[in-house]
């Protein structure tokens, strides 16, 4: 067949003979995470009100230095600058953050609820330049699997937070076992974020699907086998995970200022 | 037996109109049968490609209502006959006449792919062994039928027109296929990362979405791909590992 002659006029922004609703889902995604970015970002930035008896924010956990008990290395610094703001929160939010901003999942939720690249499948771009993850910035992206190597270590400090949770200080000042709501918020949370972090492409690559005759590693095809099954509903791990540490921290919060009560069921 | 409107695009590659067609609707109809119907009854010159109509050769490829189906697998029960169906040609492909598009440039780029280099025989026989485990994984990308419907879907090459530096999902898929194959010994990550463009691919998952054959292309083809490129060119701590692991070899 002869070469055909081909200079395709440019689509519109928006432009499909799509006649579904196919701008209810990114609608609903720019919804979401803007929602939870500015919860977040003003829950960070507030420094107060994040820890209560044994629950600490998982917003602020490790807590590396600050005033609650839960501080590890004790209250802020003196050398801190007095112009730069200091929040527990701020020290450690960034990994957490920069894990889900790289994650495979989010990267292509918010390319197209953000950046309209595409805003849904088959509908015209608001620009024509294109540079995908080819080169900076998004070329960064590709630091995904060294955000999971910390993300991971976070889902062992939120599994001994919940372990803490589990001691209750008593009326003459000695600890006692006990199971509260805020508990089961953080027990929940941490099984919520597991399961979105255990099922991460990353991690999926690294434990197995790098090799291409995994039979020779049965515990490398165990595990593999282990994080695809994950990583199969990765987006309703991504999004449950997301409501779920936005909700721990809601409930501490209420809980530390007085507008809620935290039900002891132990 | 009740009536719906088929608005099918009618044109060359210099251009061309929508034009509205009637079609009797009976149950357990596809798009293809209506656009066949209406062929015999008033578009006698409707440019159409088809062939199995089993969603199994891939050439029924084009447009329902805007998103790429296979007209004979897209079944007149699932979309709204109360307005009219629109049928186009696929738009990340040239068109040649009416519904049929000019998808040689798909074969042109097979063609770059570094082919399929096993490793040497395992038996005297010349014969190889493989683990059921090791093929499993591959298995998936060999149900590709190579309708192109990822490619025409993908907005890499449907809006940004990079046939040039990207090869697409479907080729994606198949370098996968060769790549982790447990008996190939090819290396083609510097091709994927240059010259096939995977970087240009922002997992929106359009494709994956798209394929008939539910084949999961980005979590399973792409990010895959992705990852063993990043391992080759963006790990450092996995370069100093590999190094270590070889200097403890020799």
């Amino acid at each position: 067949m002869a070469q055909v002659e081909w200079s395709p006029a440019p689509r519109r922004f928006g432009e499909t003979t799509r006649p579904d609703a196919w701008w209810a889902q990114p609608l609903l995604v720019f919804a979401g995470l803007s929602a939870f970015v500015l919860y977040s970002t003003w829950a960070a930035f507030q420094g107060k009100d994040y820890n209560f008896g044994p629950y600490l924010s998982p917003f602020y956990s490790p807590e590396i230095f600050g005033d609650s008990p839960h501080a590890l290395l004790g209250p802020k610094p003196a050398a801190w600058p007095s112009w730069l703001p200091f929040s527990p929160a701020l020290l450690i939010l960034w990994i957490p953050a920069g894990f889900r901003m790289t994650c495979y999942y989010y990267r292509g939720a918010y390319y197209k609820s953000f950046w309209a690249d595409p805003l849904a499948c088959a509908v015209g771009e608001p620009r024509k330049s294109y540079l995908g993850e080819n080169s900076l910035p998004l070329i960064l992206q590709n630091v995904h699997r060294y955000f999971l190597y910390l993300a991971l270590l976070f889902i062992l400090v939120l599994a001994h937070d919940v372990w803490k949770a589990l001691w209750f200080a008593g009326a003459a000042g000695q600890t006692t076992f006990g199971i509260g709501v805020g508990t089961l918020v953080l027990a929940v949370n941490v099984c919520l974020l597991g399961g979105y972090t255990f099922g991460c492409h990353s991690l999926r690559h690294l434990v197995g699907g790098g090799l291409d005759e995994v039979s020779c590693a049965p515990t490398c095809q165990h595990a593999w086998r282990c994080v695809s099954g994950l990583n199969r509903r990765h987006l309703l791990w991504a999004w449950m995970s997301l409501f779920w540490v936005g909700f721990s921290d809601v409930y501490i919060r209420l809980c530390a200022m007085g507008v809620w009560h935290d039900v002891r069921l132990l | 037996m009740s009536t719906a409107t088929f608005r099918i695009w009618r044109g060359d590659a210099q251009g061309g109109e929508f034009r509205d067609y009637p079609v009797e609707v009976s149950e357990g109809m596809v798009v293809l049968d209506a656009v066949n119907q209406l062929q015999a009854k008033h578009a006698h010159d409707l440019a159409c490609r088809w062939n199995c109509k089993a969603g199994k050769c891939g050439s029924c490829s084009a447009e329902v209502n805007g998103m790429p189906k296979l007209m004979c697998m897209t079944r007149l029960s699932a979309i709204p006959l109360d307005r009219p169906v629109i049928i186009e040609p696929m738009k990340a492909f040239p068109v040649v006449r009416d519904l049929a598009t000019d998808v040689s440039w798909n074969y042109r780029v097979k063609k770059k792919i570094k082919p399929f280099k096993p490793r040497a025989p395992d038996a005297p026989d010349g014969t190889w062994r493989m683990a059921q485990a090791d093929v499993d994984r591959v298995q998936e990308f060999r149900k590709c039928i190579e309708c192109f419907l990822c490619q025409d879907v993908c907005h890499v090459l449907r809006d940004h027109h990079r046939h040039d530096d990207f090869i697409g999902p479907r080729f994606l898929v198949y370098t996968a296929a060769l790549e982790m194959h447990p008996l190939d010994t090819e290396d083609r990550l510097p091709e994927l990362k240059q010259a096939h463009g995977v970087g240009l691919c922002n997992i929106t998952k359009c494709c994956t979405t798209v394929c008939p054959e539910n084949i999961t292309i980005t979590d399973n083809a792409i990010i895959p791909l992705k990852e063993r490129v990043v391992d080759e060119f963006y790990d450092p701590l996995g370069w100093l590992a590999k190094q270590a692991r070889n200097a403890l070899k020799r």
